[in-house]
């Protein structure tokens, strides 16, 4: 079987259908996970095709290739709300993993530990999935269904992430807690989406990743956050059970349960207070 | 349809030059640079992009090469390190300051961090701190510690391109560096010709199995491009490696039952491409997991099953000193402290696995791999192979990092067995997995510790016990059995001393050498356990250390009296100053900050005996003169990046009276050079530098013989003739003209050093050692008592080596040394099947270690050459308890277990907050 690279989204959708191969990008994720004697010469790079390619304004909002790499998105002007993902996109690995892999390979892969993940969230990312039958557009928060589980026919391929209109005030936070500075599989990290109204946060979008076996967001700690003032975020007491109950972080190398349960609160305060900046 | 590419064609620019090469779907770009192009420049340690040893410039932007498919590369510019330093000046330039900082150390990472800072330097003319850390943190090192890297980046002066003299004292660059920053370095897996036959090894599955083969024969006969299998039945000697006589238990190949996960039991030969498409899977072996014991209270329990069968109790040896009365002093103590201390494997991490490649030459059988020992591989293998030595040669490459555990065989007798089996050429490099599951570890420990004191501060007894997980086979671990209770006092005068160790077996990989051998474990026990102690004395614990130091003239524990040289009295005082500036500091902080973020300082010593334990360790050390005029000096101590080759080159070159650059090397080569012993135990600087300095004082006598000339003359060496000059008088020496003797040299000389020791009696009372380094460091660190972090902030390092040979050297060795130490102290933790890569398993990279300043202490050492004193392990013993001692200060909390990862940090504030 050949390496397949084709340049139209035509003859790749036929390629995937016909050859049912496993489609590739960066890479970054691919070669990694290849065990000693696993042949792998089944592969559709979709990097060469048109429609994939770039990040481009898309309907009010933005349309993120496939193809996409964490670079480009941090080199592409855009409004203060990517923030976070920026940030994030600075966290993936170092510069030559951020130099090739993409944003829609991190969903794809779907690790609980996506780097990308939380703050795709927190921007209302949806999927554009495309097949010969037809183009869907599912929500990212549905997409992921699981760890290295996602809603993904064998004749389909995500072909873009589609970020919609957001308002031009909110601004996006990310933190991300590893053992060691760079290069780092989180133990816990928190995007946020922050608008200020008034001296006080408004609209508010908070998610988790690394603390469930797919990051979400946190809507009953964002009610609770709503409304506050900067000084109020400060000495809020957030450890309330309540507000992080959508989580169920486990012990393994990284961290324990426990301290991932004992830390998130603490995070998310920080990444709210990055985000809204000195509000 | 388009876009289709086969096993096809490529085509691309490298370096600036057309190029074309297959390639294979699933093929990555490493691969065809390496094997079809020649750019052996890429380096392969990791192969997931967790390393970035391979990063090469792709349209201008650093990839990891491992992580491209081949087909990627189709129409675009790839630049690896050789071709930047061939035609870009900024590169050139870069390669200058990477000589000038020592920058390079082993040279491993060297392209992969050279590559990414000339794609910073073409964006950045002058970056920042920040900017270099952030444009080089996908490449580690595990040698420097990253702060020369950052100098050299950022154009910081270094040492300049002319040496002078280089005698001993100077700080001038490496005399090996330049292969290093050009990309011209072999290492392990860079010698072998493209398309040569390939080794891959059945590693156990379980940590501890029985297995039975199937048929191998008619396996290999049905596989395409498989030319033979091997097991313990093709071994014509002994099935057993190990490094201390006594303990050699380690089969090239189990026999029955595997003792550990990733043990060899069997390795097939084969064609690239067959081996590339190796499934372990259908290898015809048949395993029964039986269960494991997997820490030494496991081993210990009643009824648990045995690793060897001889070793009642899965107790390998023991060690132990005792002097005076530990108890009674204890007894008699004003105040006594105690705890239970324990620490993790931790791996070795060099960026380079193991790799060799060897061949049969005239029905001798040539070993090029890396190795800290050439000639104990000599050895090993002449038992295996049942061969005899003089049709053995073991030629080490380049070595991409030791720290210890490249002193025990890995890939050298696969090789030599593939080889004289199938009459071909092979060669075999470790996955990195499979590295950090087969060769060895630094041992965990568990320690129990009192400690006593009067109130004015004296120490008073002293009863240190310790388990130490051997793992599977003996390895070093008799070493660290013994090294450990000669050490754990630390380097204080304490009269009454009793310390025990115990090595115990377990289904572990073998715990072997690893910088300190089992000394930094003690030092975290003893150093932090007597910081408790001042702060319960109310002392200083600066203070508290300078009235317990040793002295002079003072007995150690195995009433060894150092008459001069003990150094850690001044390495304790030179941080006088640091440590009332970085107290204030913290405490001006601590006043300010919000109040989860807390400063603290910690302080703490270590000392170190240089070479083997009262056991000889000879090294010897040969030059010549050819009819040409030509000094060549064959410098058998093998540089694994720490600067023997520079370091025993200028003692060497001072010895003999000529200036360094006179001097032609010959490099370690069992053929070649003679046996400088191993590079292990801080013995180079000191034992090989004294057979140095005898050998070019020989040399040098030799020579002024021949011109009937004194002491007082000069020597200077020119083409075809020595220069001799006294005086006014002039004598010259045309060298052509003399009769060649020994291996064709006009003028030779070989001599030997072995330090002088006394063995040690039933309570470990004798002479260890010739000489001890010393050393004193302090940390600070930031704490975030939120969330369990701790960030260094920074070191200041005092060292005792006598003499520093080569200062730039010894600052490299000290920064590297801190790094590793950082690494142990928080986040270290090799776990058996969980962390076996460079993701799971966390090594500091560049953003994670602080600035370090050294202060180079010189108490001179009567047996050192010139003074100069051991340096290597020294580095890292006091690390770890420093940063203990610094998070203690920060936060209150005495963190007993290392590595302080944040989970168990945080968990220790918790409990601190309900206390």
């Amino acid at each position: 079987m050949p390496y397949m690279a084709p340049t139209r989204m035509a003859d790749a959708l036929s390629l995937l259908q016909e050859a049912g191969p496993r489609i590739v990008a960066g890479c970054t994720d691919f070669f990694p996970s290849r065990q000693r004697g696993q042949v792998s010469d089944n592969l559709l790079d979709i990097t060469r095709v048109a429609e994939c390619r770039g990040i481009a304004p898309h309907a009010g909002g933005w349309r993120i290739g496939a193809a996409a790499t964490w670079s480009e998105l941090v080199r592409t002007p855009l409004p203060p709300a990517f923030d976070g993902l920026k940030r994030a996109a600075r966290e993936v690995g170092a510069i030559q993993i951020q130099n090739r892999g993409t944003l829609a390979g991190n969903i794809c892969n779907a690790s609980p530990a996506a780097d990308g993940v939380p703050a795709l969230l927190t921007l209302g990312a949806e999927v554009e999935i495309c097949a010969l039958r037809g183009t869907r557009v599912v929500p990212l928060s549905a997409f992921i269904q699981g760890p290295r589980k996602v809603d993904l026919g064998p004749d389909e391929m995500v072909s873009a992430l589609l970020i919609p209109a957001l308002s031009a005030h909110a601004r996006g936070g990310f933190v991300k807690l590893g053992s060691r500075r760079h290069m780092v599989i989180s133990i816990a990290m928190v995007a946020v989406l922050a608008e200020i109204t008034g001296g006080r946060l408004g609209d508010l979008r908070i998610a988790v990743g690394s603390c469930a076996p797919v990051a979400t967001r946190l809507p009953a700690l964002e009610a609770r956050l709503a409304g506050l003032s900067r000084a109020e975020v400060q000495a809020a007491d957030l450890a309330d059970p309540a507000g992080l109950a959508p989580l169920s972080p486990i012990t393994d190398i990284r961290g324990t349960a426990e301290y991932r349960h004992a830390v998130v609160a603490e995070l998310c305060r920080r990444a709210v207070l990055q985000a809204g900046g000195e509000w | 349809m388009d876009g289709q590419i086969s096993e096809t064609t490529i085509a691309f620019e490298l370096n600036g030059a057309p190029v074309r090469a297959r390639a294979n779907p699933g093929n990555r770009l490493s691969e065809i640079l390496r094997e079809q192009l020649g750019a052996r420049d890429v380096k392969i340690g990791c192969n997931a992009g967790d390393c970035g040893a391979c990063t090469v410039l792709l349209d201008g932007e650093t990839a990891c090469a491992c992580l491209v498919p081949a087909q990627q590369a189709e129409g675009a510019r790839v630049e690896t390190l050789s071709g930047l330093f061939a035609a870009e000046p900024l590169a050139r330039r870069l390669a200058e300051q990477f000589e000038a900082h020592g920058a390079a150390q082993c040279g491993i990472c060297t392209p992969g961090m050279m590559v990414s800072a000339v794609a910073l330097l073409r964006a950045v003319a002058a970056p920042g701190e920040d900017e270099i850390q952030e444009a080089l943190a996908g490449v580690l090192c595990r040698c420097t510690g990253y702060r020369k890297i950052i100098d050299a980046v950022a154009g910081m002066p270094g040492a300049p391109a002319a040496p002078g003299t280089g005698h001993a004292g100077a700080a001038i660059r490496r005399l090996d560096g330049l292969a290093k920053v050009s990309g011209r370095e072999r290492f392990g897996d860079d010698v072998a010709p493209a398309g040569t036959l390939e080794i891959a090894i059945i590693r156990a599955p379980f940590h501890r199995a029985a297995f039975s083969f199937g048929d191998l024969e008619g396996w290999v006969a049905g596989q395409a491009g498989i030319e033979a299998v091997l097991t313990c039945a093709d071994i014509p000697g002994q099935n057993a490696f190990g490094v201390i006589p006594a303990f050699v238990d380690q089969p090239v190949f189990a026999e029955g039952e595997a003792r550990f996960r990733g043990e060899a039991v069997a390795a097939i030969v084969g064609t690239p491409e067959a081996i590339a498409r190796f499934d372990p899977a259908a290898f015809p072996v048949a395993w029964a997991e039986r269960p494991a014991v997997l820490t030494p209270a496991e081993a210990e329990a009643e009824g648990a099953p045995l690793v060897h069968a001889e070793r009642a109790g899965n107790r390998m040896c023991g060690g132990f000193v005792a002097c005076g009365d530990a108890e009674a002093a204890l007894a008699r103590a004003d105040i006594v402290l105690e705890g239970q201390f324990e620490t993790s494997f931790v791996e070795h991490a060099y960026i380079e696995p193991e790799a060799g490649f060897a061949e049969v030459v005239d029905g001798r059988v040539e070993i090029h791999a890396c190795t800290q020992a050439p000639v104990m591989d000599l050895e090993s293998l002449e038992l295996i192979l049942a061969m005899d030595r003089s049709r053995i040669r073991i030629v080490p490459t380049g070595v991409g990092g030791g720290f210890g555990s490249k002193l025990d065989l890995s890939v050298q007798p696969y090789l030599a067995l593939a080889a004289l089996k199938t009459g071909r050429p092979v060669r075999l490099a470790y996955s990195r997995v499979e590295s950090m599951q087969s060769t060895t570890k630094r041992h965990p420990a568990e320690i129990s510790l009192r400690i006593g004191a009067m109130k004015d501060g004296r120490l008073s007894g002293f009863a240190f016990s310790g388990a130490f997980n051997t793992g599977a086979y003996a390895s070093w671990g008799p070493t660290v059995a013994n090294r450990v209770p000669v050490h754990a006092s630390g380097p204080y005068r304490i009269a009454d001393y009793r310390a025990e160790s115990r090595a115990i077996h377990t289904h572990c990989p073998p715990s072997g050498a690893f910088r300190g051998f089992g000394v930094p474990q003690s030092a975290i026990a003893q150093e932090t356990l007597l910081d408790e102690l001042a702060t319960a004395l109310g002392m200083d614990a600066l203070e508290f250390r300078i009235l317990n130091a040793l002295r002079d003239g003072v007995p150690t524990v195995c009433g060894q009296v150092f008459e001069q040289g003990v150094g850690i009295g001044p390495c304790l005082e030179a941080l006088r100053a640091p440590w009332a500036k970085a107290r204030a500091e913290v405490a001006a902080f601590n006043a300010e900050a919000p109040a989860h973020l807390r400063r603290g300082v910690g302080v703490a010593a270590g000392w170190y005996g240089c070479g083997n334990t009262s056991l000889p360790n000879p090294s010897t050390i040969r030059a010549g003169v050819q009819p040409d005029g030509t000094l060549v000096l064959h410098q058998g101590a093998m540089d694994i990046g720490q600067g023997a080759n520079t370091v025993i080159s200028q003692i060497f070159a001072t010895a003999l009276g000529v200036e360094v650059s006179a001097l032609t090397l010959r490099n370690a080569d069992t053929d070649i050079t003679p046996d400088a012993g191993k590079t292990s135990a801080s013995r180079q600087t000191f034992v090989s530098g004294n057979a140095a300095r005898l050998c070019g004082a020989a040399l040098r006598a030799a020579i002024l013989r021949q011109a009937n000339a004194s002491d007082q003359a000069r020597l200077r060496f020119e083409p075809g003739r020595i220069v001799v000059e006294e005086g006014e008088a002039r004598h010259e020496i045309a060298t052509a003209r003399l009769e060649p003797g020994l291996l064709g040299y006009v003028f030779w000389a070989e001599e030997t050093y072995d330090p002088p020791t006394r063995p040690l009696d039933e309570n470990g009372q004798g002479h260890p050692y010739a000489q001890f380094g010393y050393a004193a460091q302090l940390a600070v660190v930031e704490v975030d008592e939120a969330l369990g972090t701790i960030r260094p902030l920074h070191f200041v390092a005092a060292h005792d080596v006598g003499l520093a040979i080569n200062p730039m050297l010894v600052e490299g060795q000290v920064q590297g040394g801190i790094a590793q130490g950082l690494g142990m102290a928080l986040m270290e933790e090799y776990l058996p099947g969980r962390t076996e890569n460079l993701h799971d398993y966390l090594i500091p990279t560049i953003g994670d270690v602080p600035p370090i300043e050294t202060l180079i202490l010189e108490v001179p050492d009567a047996h050192g050459p010139f003074g100069a004193k051991g340096l290597g392990e020294h580095v890292l013993i006091p690390t770890a308890p420093a940063l203990l001692n610094a998070i203690a200060d920060a936060s209150g909390v005495r963190m007993r277990a290392v590595p302080v990862t944040p989970s168990r940090l945080r968990k220790a504030i918790e409990e601190r907050e309900n206390a």
